[in-house]
């Protein structure tokens, strides 16, 4: 399986320790949709892209159920707050703090993301 | 339990005798007030099981099982120390020794002694009265009786008796497959509760049902064979009737032998007389309650409400609080063979001048009779075929109305008719006679209590809890108390909608909106308007937009452009999310019948990606332990051998399980394995509040268990019965008769339109049972709805479904011929080859299951990673 072939330049890069981190093309990104990536340290995050465009990056693992499924729950916004919420058992987590709406002692990692 | 005579000396005896539903009541009475813990309370119990709905007897033949009809809780009994003897009458009474002698031998010692005998069936003096295939209609086994007749000796059946119960066994022995006869003295059916306008009303309605009814005739002799079985009646008309089984109900006498075999004092017809206080006037140790006793007002009582008050006067009498029956009301409502009837206060009209109001439509099977005193008082009426007004009306009994009586009478839509609502009523006016409950101590409930639903108020109250007929407007009763007390319910959906469900889903279908950002923006709360919506949202707006796609011009796939971000997780990969990341995959099955080769493919798929497999309660194989990439490369190898989607991750049809039927099984009446298939590749796909699942069993045995289903199906000798609002689950439900003796293109038009009326007004993740029992008028109005097309929607709701059917196309399929699609089944977007290292498995059972202490861990090191050696 390939992807699907580019329809822009863009690539989306995530901000690690040593640097810009190229994941995919752009439009790989469908908008309410994730997608997950691998890192070279084994790491694994959930990369999300909103209506407005806006990029988001957070671990892929839930915390509740240790599953890496992030990437492929329903995005949505609580009262200005852009979140996912976890296909397990569907706690939101903040897509720009990685904080859980449900439970605010639990927090992901998030990493910055950009497109260019 | 046994019996322990000493204990008397502490503790003062209650004995009860008779446990039936006002025995039952009368215990929960001591209990409430608290007699249960001072006393030593003891029961005998005739009957082989305890107390059970009696009233709702004849629901035993629409699937209600006797444990189902039971109105005892072990629990309760236990708890409260009783010593409940079951099939252990009370044979004789010694009043000077004040002790009982039950069947058993065992003697009990009373202080107070409370006969609650109930009444006995009674069959007039004919000859033959006690032939083979004669059988009375009291207990659960006289029904069990009955129906072992009706299904190995009868084809005919006649019910002496045309009165309430007489009709119930009418339409219990039709439902048992038989020709029915109804035979009644009277002149019309329903003598004591309805008029001559209001039994001709029935007539037409019962006679149009099939029934044959002869009125104005009276049995003279049982015919019988050489073998002494029943082969006929004669009738005073000097006709002779044919029937092999014949049911007495001729009406009820009180059984008092008892007490007059001890001397107590009993009424010329019978009756244990007692006073005020419900205490036998001959011995101030003796109560009687219920249908045995001759109350202070010279009457004995018939119906469960008044014997339930007595219960409720004898407890507290023994209590020593002042209590006092004076009298009750005799008013009814009730649904016989589908028909409804109601009468109240002086139905026929025996008030001194007093003057009629009568609406009758005898084409429509409807008679309204409301009788008015000289001032303009209500002073009762007669409902038949239209009984919806009743509760308003009786509660208005007594008063004058605020508008005029014809309009209460009037149909809906015919110029004057007024809809009275309950909040007119008066606080002290009675909303559930069956518990006396006032429409003050309800809206006590919600204003001082706290209660926000109908549920909640029942359990307050007690009201709605009996014989269910006030429900309706209780519900009524609860909105209009919240709205007065300011309580603003936000019915939205959620944040970004101020909208319920079924409005949503009115505004896609009235302006054919095709997008969810479309309607977000447009009717969207004033802050979610352009922006992402929700998790709630979404999934519900994409499944009404799946539920409607071809009519309002959207792709039927659910993965096509916008719709794909809205799908829930399941949805969205076409498959089952499992705890440790991985999938399970369920392939439609219909009917669960499947060929060898089809097992095969399914053994060789799940063999070759080591999938554990197992057989699920809906008669289809899952296939559990699928990485998301894989999911592709199994469907491809399904679709080839000609499986599709089963849609086990959508809220959509999940099967329609059935039993072998009458091609193999030597019970069977019809082919329920083709209708399962039938209904299942019918309704494949469609996409509604919340998962639908179905069943069709081939014969009244039901071994395909139907009645838990959302939709199911049972096989009669004349068609097919149909069963909705069925649950399993953590609360199971039996599914409610919709209609009887269906083709099988009227089952199928009946559940088109039972399903899109129910994906047109459920909410969001409403099952079928709750969606019934919320909407008001429940089952009823789904039938008006449905059956009687009372809102003239069934041809659109037809439609809907017919462009369903035929725009159906199978996802999978669909996506496994389209690479942009599949390219999202990767764990990884920058590396597709590798799988999730976190799915793991090890083995149980010779299967897998999954690597918990994999998912604790999270990862593994970097190094084993990217190389993708972390198989399984």
């Amino acid at each position: 399986m390939t992807l699907a072939p580019e329809t822009t330049d863009l690539k989306v890069q995530l901000q690690l320790a040593d640097g810009w981190f190229t994941v995919c093309d752009l439009s790989a990104l469908l908008p309410g949709r994730g997608v997950a990536a691998l890192l070279p340290d084994g790491r694994q995050v959930a990369l999300f892209r909103d209506r407005a465009g806006e990029l988001y990056a957070i671990d892929n693992r839930d915390p509740f159920g240790g599953a890496a499924v992030l990437s492929r729950g329903l995005t949505g916004t609580h009262r200005g707050r852009p979140f996912v919420a976890s296909p397990l058992l569907k706690q939101r987590f903040d897509l720009r703090t990685g904080e859980c709406l449900d439970d605010e002692s639990v927090r992901v990692a998030t990493y910055g993301v950009r497109a260019r | 339990m046994t019996a322990t005579p000493e204990a008397t000396e502490a503790t003062p005896t209650i004995v009860l005798v008779g446990h039936g539903m006002v025995g039952q009541r009368f215990l929960e009475a001591l209990a409430a007030r608290g007699l249960t813990a001072t006393h030593r309370v003891v029961v005998l119990c005739e009957e082989p099981r305890p107390a059970y709905d009696r009233v709702a007897l004849t629901s035993y033949f629409s699937g209600r099982t006797p444990e189902e009809l039971s109105m005892t809780d072990m629990e309760f009994i236990n708890d409260h120390g009783i010593e409940l003897y079951v099939g252990d009458p009370a044979e004789t009474v010694d009043r000077a020794a004040r002790t009982v002698t039950a069947k058993s031998g065992k003697v009990f010692a009373y202080d107070t002694l409370v006969l609650a005998t109930g009444s006995y069936p009674f069959v007039p003096p004919v000859p033959n009265k006690d032939a083979e295939g004669c059988f009375v209609y009291r207990t659960i086994e006289d029904l069990l009786a009955i129906e072992e007749y009706a299904k190995t000796k009868a084809t005919t059946g006649a019910v002496v008796g045309g009165g309430l119960l007489g009709l119930e066994a009418a339409g219990a022995l039709k439902g048992l497959g038989l020709t029915s006869h109804i035979v009644e003295f009277a002149p019309r059916l329903m003598p004591v509760q309805v008029d001559e306008g209001g039994g001709a009303a029935l007539l037409r309605t019962i006679e149009e049902m099939g029934l044959t009814v002869h009125t104005g005739v009276g049995t003279q002799e049982i015919v019988v064979d050489e073998a002494g079985a029943v082969t006929g009646m004669k009738l005073s008309d000097g006709s002779e009737l044919a029937t092999d089984l014949v049911v007495f109900s001729a009406g009820v006498r009180p059984r008092d032998q008892l007490a007059r075999d001890c001397g107590l004092t009993v009424g010329e017809r019978g009756g244990i007389t007692v006073d005020e206080q419900c205490r036998t006037v001959a011995d101030p140790h003796v109560f009687a309650i219920g249908e045995c006793a001759l109350a202070a007002d010279g009457r004995v009582y018939g119906l469960v409400a008044p014997g339930y008050e007595q219960a409720e006067t004898a407890a507290a009498t023994i209590a020593q609080d002042e209590s006092a029956f004076t009298g009750a009301d005799l008013s009814t409502k009730l649904k016989l063979l589908g028909v409804d009837v109601a009468s109240f206060g002086d139905a026929h009209g025996a008030t001194e001048d007093c003057l009629d109001v009568v609406y009758s439509d005898s084409r429509a099977g409807l008679y309204k009779k409301l009788v008015i005193g000289r001032d303009g008082t209500l002073l009762g009426g007669i409902l038949v075929g239209d009984a919806e007004a009743y509760g308003t009306l009786k509660a208005f009994t007594g008063s004058v109305p605020p508008v005029s009586p014809e309009s209460l009478v009037l149909p809906a839509g015919a110029g004057e008719s007024v809809q009275l609502g309950p909040t007119a009523l008066p606080d002290d006016a009675i909303i559930c006679s069956c518990n006396n409950v006032r429409k003050g101590t309800i809206r006590g409930a919600v204003t001082e209590h706290n209660c926000t639903t109908v549920p909640e108020v029942k359990k307050c109250t007690k009201a709605g809890t009996t014989c269910g007929s006030c429900v309706k407007v209780l519900g009524q009763l609860v909105t209009a108390e919240l709205e007065a007390s300011g309580v603003e319910v936000d019915k939205g959906l959620c944040g970004c909608f101020a909208q319920t469900r079924e409005e949503l889903y009115e505004i896609v279908l009235a302006l054919r909106i095709n997008t969810y950002q479309d309607l977000l923006d447009r009717y969207g709360r004033d802050g979610a308007r352009g922006g992402d919506g929700c998790e709630v949202c979404k999934p519900a707006v994409a499944s009404i937009i799946a539920s409607l796609a071809p009519t309002i011009g959207a792709s039927g796939y659910v993965l096509d452009g916008e719709q794909a971000a809205l799908q829930d997780s399941n949805d969205h990969f076409l498959a089952n999310l499992q705890k440790n990341g991985s999938y399970s995959v369920v392939p439609r099955i219909p009917g669960g019948e499947i060929t060898p080769e089809g097992l095969i493919t399914i053994g060789e798929i799940a063999r070759d990606f080591g999938l554990y497999t197992k057989i699920t309660g809906g008669q289809r194989i899952d296939m559990f332990g699928a990485r998301v990439e894989q999911l592709p490369l199994i469907w491809m190898r399904l679709v080839d051998a000609g499986f599709e989607s089963g849609h086990a991750y959508g809220k959509a049809l999940r099967t329609v399980k059935s039993c072998v039927g009458s091609t193999w099984c030597r019970y069977g009446v019809q082919d329920s394995v083709r209708m399962a298939i039938d209904l299942e590749l019918r309704y494949r796909g469609l996409r509604s509040p919340h998962k639908l699942k179905s069943a069709v069993s081939g014969c009244a045995r039901e071994c395909a268990e139907a009645q838990s289903k959302d939709f199911g199906v049972i096989a009669t000798t004349n068609g097919w019965n149909l069963y909705v609002g069925g649950n399993g689950g953590a609360t199971p439900r039996h599914a409610d008769l919709l209609a009887q003796d269906l083709s099988d293109a009227e089952l199928i038009r009946l559940i088109d339109r039972f399903l899109m009326f129910y994906i047109r007004t459920a909410d969001r993740l409403e099952r079928t049972s709750t969606w019934l029992e919320r909407i008001p008028g429940g089952l009823d109005h789904i039938r008006d709805v449905v059956v009687e097309d009372s809102l003239g929607i069934c041809e659109e709701l037809e439609s809907l479904m017919a462009a369903h059917v035929a725009n159906y196309a199978d996802e999978w399929a669909t996506t496994i011929n389209n690479p942009d699609k599949l390219a999202r089944f990767v764990s990884f977007v920058n590396a597709p080859d590798t799988p999730d290292p976190v799915v793991g498995f090890v083995p149980e059972r010779d299967q897998v299951k999954p690597d918990l202490p994999l998912l604790s861990i999270g990862m593994r090191p970097a190094e084993d990673l990217l190389e993708g050696s972390a198989q399984r």
